[in-house]
């Protein structure tokens, strides 16, 4: 089967700018994609190099098998859901969403009832007639939404849309989209700098730094078996451990990851390691504790690892010596440093 | 640490200055109250009740024989305003001002276009200078040097000859209604003059305007299917739109009330500013003078209820 997208070796520089460097990625159909990374780290690039808005400097993009590279964005089969929404202000919700059918000629009885399926899909019957200045941040998101799906396009590109949501609004609308996905049977390609987002969502991440991706795979890879250090730091804030502490830890001397909740506190007295609690923080349902390895600490990694205790669990003040058990299948050794 | 710990609540300022600050910040409006009585006076006294009496004006009339106004209320000096060398007169103003506006508007878009959505840095900064210094030179001085560059000897005449143009000029200044003997005593140098003279007033709104449509609904509209040109009808225009309606206020307006221009450059044929300057000034009918004064001010209410009633003002 053909990929939905695919980039081939692409690049996309500004000026001495490399905000996408050398860039190969294969999105399969009726995917749900996440591209992860923190600000700058040329993921909303590649999305705009989707959908047309930017070209590539080097390198080729396809839709579908099809070369797209410098095809503007009106003559693609994507549509985009922007970060701000970019609903029109001087057009009703109605006339937003129609938008799309509008330009494609639709006629004008149709395109309104395609307009008002796609708003009472969103759950949003009968505001048709309002501005989008009149609308609260979820609602203009799911006109955002409707405005683009009412097109039926082949790739929906999604530009941090649950960005400016509260949080409770956001976990909703984390729960909706997938259904959503689901439903309309697309391809979702998702951008975002929330790791738990991306995990809870995506059929597959690819978590990107300073133009390149770092990895690509499934929430579960990513998560428990970061492939570089960056991606073991970013996904989560994982124990990122030193080739020295790893062989401490009973791994291979290489750098290694190991979850905080893989590890386990217990008495000092004839633990393997121990260590002492430097600093607690509240999480509601667990709290993440640092210990602090002391000696045989190398120079340029860090001395200490992140223990998370579940609730319910006592948690030592800062100043215990504590002593430190994990499963030693939790311990992974990165494939490069 | 001791810097922390000094800092507790400030003391209270003394004196008529500080109890004055602490009454405003309790009480804004009586800030807002400050600011605004002094403009308003102005407003509502000044400028208003002036306006007003000079609609009053219009409605006295003049006596033919002694020259006496008589201020018994009548219409009889709107009668004299339909006449038709006056009707005549607010035509060909009205023609003007709208020709000047249009013309205006094609010439500032783009310029208000790239200034808003390409320029950057020190060439916007370039722009607005652009823009700005002709307004810092003397009004008069500018329109005496456009005499000298539309006048038959002038660097405009002496271009159309060097490119072996010289009949194009002289068969266009033969069209009556637009040409003349020259460029400089034709309708058509008073119409360039004019649109040089008011584009910086049309420039800056439609820049402002522009300004604050973001990026992203230009990417959305093209995302959504449409073409540029089908962006800029839907989407740029719309939103470029009461911009273009504030520009078209000051040019429309400053066309129609200028007396100055048609004076320098273009036919003797009057225009409602030159009516007013000589039936106020030179003949003494204030009546009729008032009466021309008050046909801006309907034409602009009525291009303003037009231009709400066309959606103008929706994207505000």
């Amino acid at each position: 089967m053909t990929a939905a997208v695919s980039f081939r070796g692409v690049s996309r520089h500004f000026g001495t700018v490399k905000a996408v460097d050398g860039v190969d990625l294969d999105i399969a159909e009726g995917e749900f994609f996440a591209m992860l990374g923190p600000s700058g780290s040329g993921k909303t690039t590649c999305l705009r190099l989707i959908a047309g808005f930017e070209t590539p400097t080097a390198g080729r993009i396809e839709l579908f098998g099809e070369d797209v590279s410098g095809r503007p964005p009106y003559r693609r089969a994507v549509n985009t859901v922007f970060q701000d929404y970019a609903l029109f202000p001087h057009l009703n919700v109605l006339d937003n969403v129609a938008y799309g059918l509008m330009i494609a000629g639709v006629p004008k009885a149709e395109r309104r009832r395609r307009a008002e399926e796609a708003l009472s899909m969103m759950a949003l019957p009968g505001y048709g007639g309002r501005k989008p200045s009149e609308l609260s941040g979820g609602q203009r998101q799911r006109v955002a939404l409707a405005r683009a799906l009412v097109n039926r396009p082949r790739v929906l590109l999604l530009d941090e849309p649950l960005g400016a949501l509260d949080l409770k609004l956001r976990e909703q609308m984390q729960d909706e989209l997938k259904t959503l996905q689901r439903k309309v049977g697309i391809t979702f390609v998702f951008v975002t700098h929330d790791q738990g987002e991306a995990l809870s969502m995506a059929d597959r991440v690819a978590v990107f730094n300073e133009g390149r991706i770092q990895q690509v795979g499934s929430p579960e890879e990513v998560y428990a078996r970061p492939r570089t250090r960056f991606v073991a730091d970013f996904v989560g804030g994982s124990n990122v451990l030193h080739p020295g502490v790893a062989a401490l830890f009973g791994g291979r001397p290489a750098w290694a990851s190991l979850r905080p909740e893989a590890l386990r506190l217990g008495p000092p007295e004839g633990a393997r390691i121990t260590g002492v609690v430097t600093a607690a923080r509240y999480l509601g349902a667990a709290t993440r504790l640092v210990v602090d390895l002391g000696a045989g600490a190398p120079p340029d990694g860090r001395s200490d690892v992140a223990v998370l205790v579940p609730g319910g669990h006592p948690v030592p003040a800062p100043g215990t010596r504590v002593g430190l058990a994990w499963d030693a299948e939790a311990l992974h050794p990165m494939a490069t440093e | 640490m001791s810097v922390l710990a000094d800092s507790g609540p400030r003391p209270a300022r003394e004196g008529v200055g500080g109890r004055l600050s602490d009454l405003l910040w309790r009480r804004p409006g009586v800030l807002l109250a400050l600011l605004l009585v002094p403009p308003l006076l102005w407003l509502g006294v000044v400028y208003l009740g002036s306006l007003f009496a000079l609609l009053l004006q219009s409605f006295f009339s003049i006596d033919e024989f002694s020259g006496v106004i008589d201020r018994t209320p009548t219409l009889k000096t709107y009668g004299e305003l339909l006449r038709p060398a006056n009707l005549d007169i607010i035509w060909r103003t009205v023609l003007m001002a709208a020709a000047v506006t249009v013309a205006s508007v094609a010439v500032a878009f783009p310029i208000a276009y790239y200034a808003a959505r390409h320029a950057r840095g020190r060439w916007k900064a370039l722009f607005y200078l652009g823009v700005m210094l002709p307004l810092w030179s003397s009004y008069l001085v500018k329109v005496y040097a456009w005499k000298l560059i539309l006048a038959k000897e002038g660097i405009v005449g002496w271009g159309f000859d060097s490119l072996g143009l010289g009949r194009v000029l002289e068969a266009f200044l033969a069209v009556p209604g637009i040409g003349g003997n020259s460029l400089s005593v034709s309708p058509t140098g008073t119409f360039i003059v004019f649109v040089y003279v008011w584009l910086p007033f049309m420039i800056l709104p439609i820049q402002a305007a522009l300004e604050r449509v973001p990026d992203s609904l230009v990417e959305a509209s093209g995302d959504l299917g449409a073409t540029p040109g089908q962006t800029f009808r839907h989407v740029i225009w719309p939103l470029a739109l009461p911009g273009v309606v504030a520009g078209s206020i000051f040019t429309f307006s400053l066309t129609l009330g200028d007396y100055i221009i048609p004076q320098i450059i273009g036919t003797s044929a009057r225009f409602i500013g030159l009516a007013v300057y000589q039936y106020q000034g030179t003949a003494g009918n204030v009546p009729l003078a008032a009466a021309f004064a008050v046909v801006p001010i309907v034409i602009m209410g009525s291009y303003l209820a037009v231009a709400k009633r066309l959606g103008a003002f929706d994207a505000l």
